[in-house]
């Protein structure tokens, strides 16, 4: 690692800086960025630190809108007590582990690199197996006949933010506006992210939640703490009467972009039955597509999809938010 | 690029130039000496590493040291008191929270962090607040112990 970190203090600065220098990079916490460098994943000679870029900071929530800066750390949204009203948002307080989350941002969290057991390690180890179409290589080691990188974002707030119906704010060189979470990604472990040259994620809003609207997040990893998610699940359900009349469901860990299906209350006006929650889970079993880009098969991943997601829908459905 | 990074290490004003690059962990053992804190997985996923930063749990690995300029680092060196183990430490010596030791720093730097902000958490808050942090020897069951030793009346040696 050699690069030079400048340390903006607006967002218009750190944009002029990655305008200025094409090769840089921002960085945020660095837990990922900063692992990833140095194993030789990317070399930039210049990295734009975020740290001190106050338009990225805090958590304001007014008129129709919580919204939350790119900047705020996972630890700050795990002692904000918002999961206590926007239950999916617990998914912050599991991730990585305790000190990582001081450093870690939902920005980072967002944007964060596509993961995959070929690409996560050494310059060594990945030189020793001629490396691989992600990066200095040609061909696939997950399915080589195919021309495409499979590896699967791994990030565990974009799905909860994506069931709470949040927006970005993305500022660059040629943008400045909210979009749909769902409009940051790519299905493409090459590129994942829409993010222009010098685009910069400044916030994220969601619409304050009226009080039935229920959420969850459930994960599946080896370990409790540390571990990425193998696949993660969010939920967010608006219960009248014995119906579902709103039904969203975002998962992560299993394709190259997390993903969000909206409008699945099908046959559920008397609550979860078995054939309207197989329905769900298969509308997004044909969806998912769990590769061996980690220690467990991708059949293990798509069934604990299916699990966590009729966990979750038939918990809110019985008890409200699931909180930690 | 190098830059004049001031911090305050332990308590004391440092200022050095050092590489932009330079990770804290290499700034904290190799420019300052304080080889207490170690250097494991090298990759954000022991907790070996653990120091506080402005009070709270850091990954001097997964630092830039230059990130933290103007701010207060805490490392094991900075928990005796004059020759005098802390009441971790000593918890941990008593307790048999520590074994082959490599850990240890990390265990105590990161317990250190837990007792400040809650000077008596419960078992399950010890779990969650050692969670980043991985002992080959223990079985952790014995660093438990130790926290809650502790932090319990006469649960250690004076
Ligand atoms: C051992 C270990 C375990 C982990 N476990 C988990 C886990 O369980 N779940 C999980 O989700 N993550 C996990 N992580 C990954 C990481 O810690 C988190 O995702 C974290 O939130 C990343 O945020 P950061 O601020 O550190 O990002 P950085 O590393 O600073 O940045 C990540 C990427 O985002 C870009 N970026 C950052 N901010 C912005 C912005 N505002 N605009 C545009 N681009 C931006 C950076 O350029 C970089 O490409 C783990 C990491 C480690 C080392
Ligand atoms: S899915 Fe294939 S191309 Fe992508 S990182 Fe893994 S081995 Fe490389
Ligand atoms: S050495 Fe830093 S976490 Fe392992
Ligand atoms: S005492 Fe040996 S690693 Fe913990």
């Amino acid at each position: 690692m050699d690069f030079d970190l400048l340390m903006p203090t607006s967002a218009a600065e750190a944009i002029a800086l990655m305008q200025e220098n094409p090769n840089a990079r921002y960085l945020a916490g660095g837990t990922d960025l900063v692992p990833n460098l140095r194993r030789g994943i990317g070399a930039p000679d210049i990295l734009i630190g975020l740290d001190g870029v106050e338009d990225l900071k805090g958590i304001s929530e007014g008129g129709d809108y919580l919204t939350l800066g790119a900047g705020v750390t996972l630890a700050e949204l795990e002692g904000s007590g918002l999961s206590g009203r926007y239950g999916a948002l617990s998914a912050a307080v599991d991730i990585a582990g305790p000190a990582l989350r001081q450093a870690a941002t939902i920005g980072g969290n967002l944007c964060l690199d596509t993961r995959c057991i070929f690409y996560n390690q050494s310059k060594w180890w990945r030189n020793a197996n001629q490396y691989c179409l992600k990066l200095d290589g040609d061909t696939c080691h997950v399915a080589p006949k195919g021309q495409r990188c499979h590896a699967a974002f791994s990030g565990d707030l974009a799905p909860a933010l994506m069931v709470l119906g949040a927006e970005v704010r993305v500022v660059g060189p040629n943008a400045d506006g909210w979009k749909p979470i769902s409009d940051l990604y790519h299905e493409d472990g090459l590129a994942h992210l829409t993010l222009a040259p010098g685009d910069l994620l400044v916030a994220v809003r969601l619409p304050v939640v009226s009080r039935d609207l229920r959420s969850g997040y459930l994960k599946s990893r080896l370990r409790k703490a540390v571990d990425f998610p193998l696949a993660g699940v969010a939920v967010a359900l608006r219960r009248e009467g014995d119906a579902i009349t709103d039904l969203r469901v975002g998962v992560t860990g299993t394709n190259p972009r997390p993903l969000l299906f909206d409008g699945l209350v099908g046959g559920m006006d008397q609550g979860p039955n078995d054939d309207a929650l197989s329905a769900i889970t298969k509308e997004i079993g044909q969806m998912i597509k769990p590769m061996r880009t980690t220690n467990l098969p991708g059949l293990y991943r798509r069934q604990m999809v299916t699990v966590l997601t009729r966990r979750l829908i038939t918990d809110l459905y019985d008890a409200g938010d699931r909180k930690e | 690029m190098a830059s004049i990074v001031k911090m305050n290490v332990n308590g004391r004003e440092q200022e050095h130039l050092i590489p932009d690059s330079l990770l804290l962990i290499e700034f904290l053992r190799d420019r300052l000496g304080l080889t207490g804190t170690k250097r494991g997985c090298d990759g954000g996923e022991c907790g070996a590493c653990t120091v506080l930063v402005n009070g709270k749990q850091r990954l001097g690995c997964v630092t830039l040291a230059k990130s933290v300029s103007g701010q207060s680092v805490e490392t094991i060196e900075s928990v005796e008191t004059r020759g005098r183990l802390s009441r971790l430490q000593q918890a941990f010596h008593e307790k048999l929270g520590t074994q082959c030791g490599f850990c240890t720093p990390g265990m105590i730097m990161a317990a250190e962090g837990l007792l400040r902000d809650n000077p008596s958490p419960n078992e399950a808050e010890i779990k969650e607040a050692l969670s980043g942090n991985l002992c080959r020897c223990t079985g952790y069951v014995k660093i438990i112990e130790s926290v809650q030793a502790a932090i319990e009346p006469g649960g250690v040696s004076p």
